[in-house]
């Protein structure tokens, strides 16, 4: 299935009052692929703010290994795939389902997405899915699979009704799978190198193809590990977008020691966030790239970015009494709602984009380079949290031809001052490390000490546009910039290696 | 004649799907093998399917004691060649 390329804009945008200045990140897609996943939080950017997923953990076995995974690790502090508290089976599963779906109304998609591989679990997978099309018929179904068992299970997803696939793809070359892949698990042997990498790469390609020819939507993910697969991964863009995928996300490897897996413990750096925007702005050919992923755990629950994993453990669930037809009703509403504010929000941002609106702002000069600015938010859109408070930050760029979202940086990942989870660093280091490349960072409010180290990192604090609309602020201290000189002194990538 | 996991098992479960006597079971905090049901797969395949897809080397280990996935089977790389293939890849 080829997708027709309707336009090309520089849009992007995290915030809800829409995500870009411009133009939708789904927007030159066909209208039936748009109405597909207005309301999947994980494949539109916008719909990630309204919308609510969740991921069921009955999946534990894997047909392959990765050296930037490792299936024994849980730690209830680390949001990362593979990561799981409770396995479930298919039964358990569905009643976890029900039980957060009549609890939070805003759910709409339900994903297996391990630990393990689901189509390495084929019966405990599907099994739940038949369960769930029939129980839960207005929850949408998906799943993530390395692609190896990907071809066999094509006429099953199909069945179904599955509409929505991620296959996880970080190459298409054997020589640098055997980088990634140490084996694979094939017609009863246990094949390694180059040979296996080989195979896995094939099963998944022909399953790309199977999928896209059904008319079932493929979204790709791409792990970017430095020195292995980065340059690559342009090339693997290109190739999956030809063959019919329709979203590209490309992830940070997490590669840290005390996770125990390969590449933790061998030393394999994760990429900088700017090298990884640096290739996603490569990658972004007749499609926009995702850029809002949250490298979620197999058993998340609720909007991304945030976990309500601990209010439906197994205990919890099964003293829960659960009216499934009501709450059906309840979330038909809503989600109706939810979709015609957007709607509305949508053709607001249309009808201002075809407006000319007489100014007396200065033009930007095309040649003003462009500048990358982190905010703290606590949802809404707006500039409304305090620097100390944010745990994670968006990163949106500034440049002549206006705001756009970047990427999502985390600031308290990865069990940073666990006692348990390897070397402590302050969080306020951490936050500062997490903003490399940002010249400015937008709050609510923010204290003396973080000013003070901000400012002695080259980022320039600004609490000035609190309670302001994201991308107007950001525009705001650009052009603040731009008046005032800052722009003609090097930028802080530049400053950093002098 | 019967293999063994022993607690370095993770409790992947992967073996349970692959063994073709059913002989694996989740038991206590692990899986267990039932030595009367357990061929180690002769017969029926060329290696014993539980060690041909286990991802923790040292886990599976044959009637003598004897690891199916030995240290740096898994990884790829012998032990004697850690040190090396650890310079390399911190080198990216």
């Amino acid at each position: 299935m080829e997708l027709e390329v309707i336009g090309q804009e520089s849009g992007g945008g995290c915030s809800s009052s829409g995500c870009g200045s411009t133009d939708d990140q789904l927007s030159h897609l066909p209208q039936d692929i748009v109405d597909k996943v207005q309301n999947h939080p994980c494949y539109s950017e916008e719909a990630h703010h309204y919308f609510a997923r969740m991921h069921v953990a009955v999946a534990p076995a894997c047909n392959i290994q990765c050296h930037y995974c490792n299936r024994k690790y849980d730690c209830s502090n680390e949001s990362r795939p593979g990561v799981v508290s409770e396995l479930l089976t298919p039964e358990q599963a569905v009643m976890k389902v029900r039980a957060v779906a009549a609890n939070i109304p805003q759910m709409t998609v339900l994903g297996i997405a391990g630990p393990g591989d689901p189509l390495a679990n084929p019966e405990r997978t599907f099994s739940t899915f038949r369960m769930l099309s029939e129980q839960t018929p207005d929850i949408k179904l998906c799943v993530s699979t390395n692609g190896l068992a990907l071809p066999e299970s094509v006429e099953e997803l199909a069945k179904h009704n599955i509409d929505h696939v991620t296959i996880t793809i970080n190459t298409v070359d054997p020589e640098i799978g055997a980088k990634i892949y140490p084996w694979i698990y094939w017609n009863n042997r246990r094949i390694r190198g180059v040979k296996g990498a080989k195979i896995l790469i094939e099963q998944q390609q022909k399953g790309l193809e199977m999928l896209t020819e059904r008319g079932i939507l493929v979204k790709v993910n791409s792990v970017m590990i430095p020195g292995v697969n980065d340059d690559h991964l342009k090339e693997v863009s290109r190739i999956v977008k030809q063959k019919g995928a329709f979203l590209h996300n490309v992830m940070p490897l997490i590669a840290e020691a005390e996770h125990g897996t390969f590449y933790g413990v061998m030393g394999q750096r994760s990429p900088e966030p700017e090298e990884l925007q640096n290739l996603q702005d490569a990658c972004s050919g007749d499609m926009n790239m995702m850029r809002h992923c949250r490298q979620c755990r197999a058993d998340a629950v609720g909007l991304l970015g945030e976990d309500r994993g601990e209010e439906f453990t197994m205990d919890k669930i099964e003293e829960m009494e659960i009216d499934y037809e009501a709450a059906m009703q309840k979330r038909a509403v809503i989600h109706q709602g939810i979709i015609e504010e957007l709607n509305e929000k949508h053709q607001k941002r249309t009808q201002i984009a075809g407006m000319s609106i007489p100014s007396n702002e200065p033009i930007i000069p095309a040649d003003t380079r462009p500048v990358l600015m982190a905010v703290a938010t606590a949802g809404g859109g707006i500039v409304n949290q305090h620097f100390g408070h944010a745990t994670e930050f968006l990163v949106y760029e500034a440049s002549p031809n206006g705001v756009r979202f970047i990427s999502h940086r985390k600031v308290d990942q990865y069990c940073i001052g666990n006692d348990t989870c390897g070397e402590k660093e302050s969080a306020l280091d951490g936050s500062i490390r997490a903003l490399k490349g940002c010249e400015a960072v937008l709050c609510s409010k923010i204290g003396f000490e973080p000013w003070g180290m901000l400012e002695d990192a080259g980022i320039v604090p600004n609490g000035e546009h609190a309670m302001e609309p994201i991308e107007e602020a950001v525009m705001a201290v650009y052009e603040e910039m731009i008046t005032t000189g800052k722009i003609d002194e090097h930028p802080v990538a530049m400053k950093a290696q002098a | 004649m019967a293999v063994e996991i022993v607690d370095l098992c993770v409790s992947c479960w992967a073996c349970v799907d692959v063994c073709p006597s059913e002989a694996i079971a989740k038991g206590g905090k692990h899986m267990q093998v039932n030595a009367k049901k357990c061929t180690e797969c002769e017969g029926d395949f060329a290696d014993p399917q539980c060690a041909s897809i286990c991802p923790i080397e040292n886990c599976i280990v044959d009637a003598g004691g004897l690891a199916f996935n030995p240290p740096g089977s898994l990884t790829g790389i012998p032990p004697e060649l850690l040190a090396e293939a650890m310079n390399e890849i911190q080198a990216r």
